[in-house]
């Protein structure tokens, strides 16, 4: 997708908006001083455009399901276990793994800015870096669930993982019922990014 | 500091919007800006604590007004016009007007993939004694300093327990601020959310903690 974003572009009378100036304006200055290589951006946003994204995660959910020696492995080591499958790097160097229980529902914000697994889930949806997710999740996490459609019986505890250092969570939601003898790619299928945060449930 | 960022326990702001398919992009400067905050990041021009607080000193009122990767152009400005990499002339008009100043490393299209899969991990050794045990009470304390920090307003002076000891991590109390990575203990503490919020909140948050925040409980 090279440079195919600024066919918006007109000599004068320009349509972009005054971010979308700035933005060109500093790349082309970026450039021009000799800091960044025009080719190594379109590498990163192809990255986390088709190659880093949340099936990665659902691969290591799916996993834990039906490998109990690999979601031992996760509960120990997370770091290791996500490794294993070749998830590794930015934004991941220190997984660890939440797993939901009839008792207990994770769910995960950073509060002090937008700390997210990228290695497993790409990068953050727009609602996970806004200031009503970001200042709500911890004082009153039940209501936000409620937004997502998730309303959870009084007796199962909602506990929040506040990301305020280089830790880097993931959620393991909760098998739904039915799913029996289903493959590892059949449950993949059916994870999605938002159990992953705790911000959704799996349903079959 | 105790700046726009430190968003835990607002209320205000609406309700979480969230839509159903998300791309991963909704604009075409989106991918740009947000590719040439990581691609000087490479530079080595700062470390990711610099790289927090420039943004937590960008005004509150621009902070909150803005979206994600408006946030995150804007603070790159401010590091880049700090560190003389770029003139504000320049940013203004996106032309070189002053040599550029040496960098560590520019990072080529080809070294990308083994650049993001290192990663930068934190954690270090340390031959500091470990302050606290799994199971123990310890209070967060009560600070407001002026610089970088990453104990939240809504934990300080609050009380919790010790869930997970994660080894010594670099202190981003003094890697913000040139004091150098300074490795602490890293700790996950629980706290209930009926000590953070009152009586009637039946919930409870985890917070990971350096041990330079906790106090043994009174």
């Amino acid at each position: 997708m090279a440079h195919d974003g600024h066919h918006h572009d007109h000599e004068e009378g320009s349509e972009l908006s005054p971010i979308a100036l700035r933005v060109k304006a500093l790349e082309s200055l970026l450039v021009e001083k000799g800091y960044v290589d025009p080719r190594a951006l379109d590498v990163l946003i192809d990255t986390y455009e088709t190659k880093i994204g949340p099936r990665n995660g659902a691969r290591v959910v799916a996993k834990a399901w039906t490998d109990p020696a690999f979601a031992d492995w996760l509960k120990r080591d997370a770091t290791a276990a996500i490794a294993s499958l070749g998830y590794t790097g930015r934004q991941g160097e220190h997984m660890v793994a939440l797993f939901n229980t009839p008792d207990t529902h994770n769910m995960v914000v950073c509060t002090l800015c937008s700390c997210y697994p990228w290695p497993v889930l790409g990068l953050p949806p727009v609602w996970y870096k806004s200031m009503p997710y970001r200042s709500r999740a911890v004082i009153e996490p039940r209501e936000v669930l409620k937004e997502f459609g998730v309303d959870l019986p009084d007796a199962k505890q909602v506990q929040v993982w506040d990301s305020t250092a280089e830790l880097r969570y993931l959620v393991i939601p909760e098998r739904p019922a039915g799913t029996d003898g289903w493959s590892e790619e059949q449950l993949a299928e059916i994870v999605t990014r938002n159990a992953m945060i705790g911000t959704g449930l799996v349903t079959a | 500091m105790n700046g726009p960022h430190d968003m835990g326990g607002f209320t205000g702001f609406g309700p979480v919007l969230h839509e159903a398919d998300e791309p991963v992009w909704h604009d075409d400067w989106e991918p740009r800006a947000f590719a040439l905050v990581l691609a000087m990041g490479m530079t080595g021009s700062w470390n990711i604590d610099e790289a927090r607080h420039a943004r937590e000193r960008l005004p509150a009122l621009q902070y909150w007004r803005s979206s994600y990767y408006e946030m995150r152009h804007y603070a790159l400005v401010l590091q880049l016009i700090e560190l003389g990499l770029v003139s504000a002339m320049e940013d203004e008009q996106g032309r070189m007007a002053v040599p550029p100043k040496p960098v560590k490393r520019v990072a080529r299209a080809e070294m990308i993939p083994a650049i993001l899969a290192s990663g930068g991990p934190a954690d270090r050794p340390s031959n500091r004694p470990q302050g606290f045990a799994i199971g123990e009470r310890v209070r967060a304390r009560t600070m407001n300093p002026r610089g970088h920090t990453r104990l939240p307003r809504y934990a300080r002076g609050k009380t919790g327990e010790v869930v997970a000891v994660h080894g010594t991590h670099v202190f981003p109390d003094s890697n913000a601020h040139g004091g150098g990575e300074d490795p602490h203990w890293l700790y996950t503490v629980r706290f209930t959310g009926a000590e953070l919020w009152g009586k009637d909140s039946r919930d409870a948050v985890c917070i990971d903690l350096w041990e330079p925040y906790l106090e043994k409980a009174p």
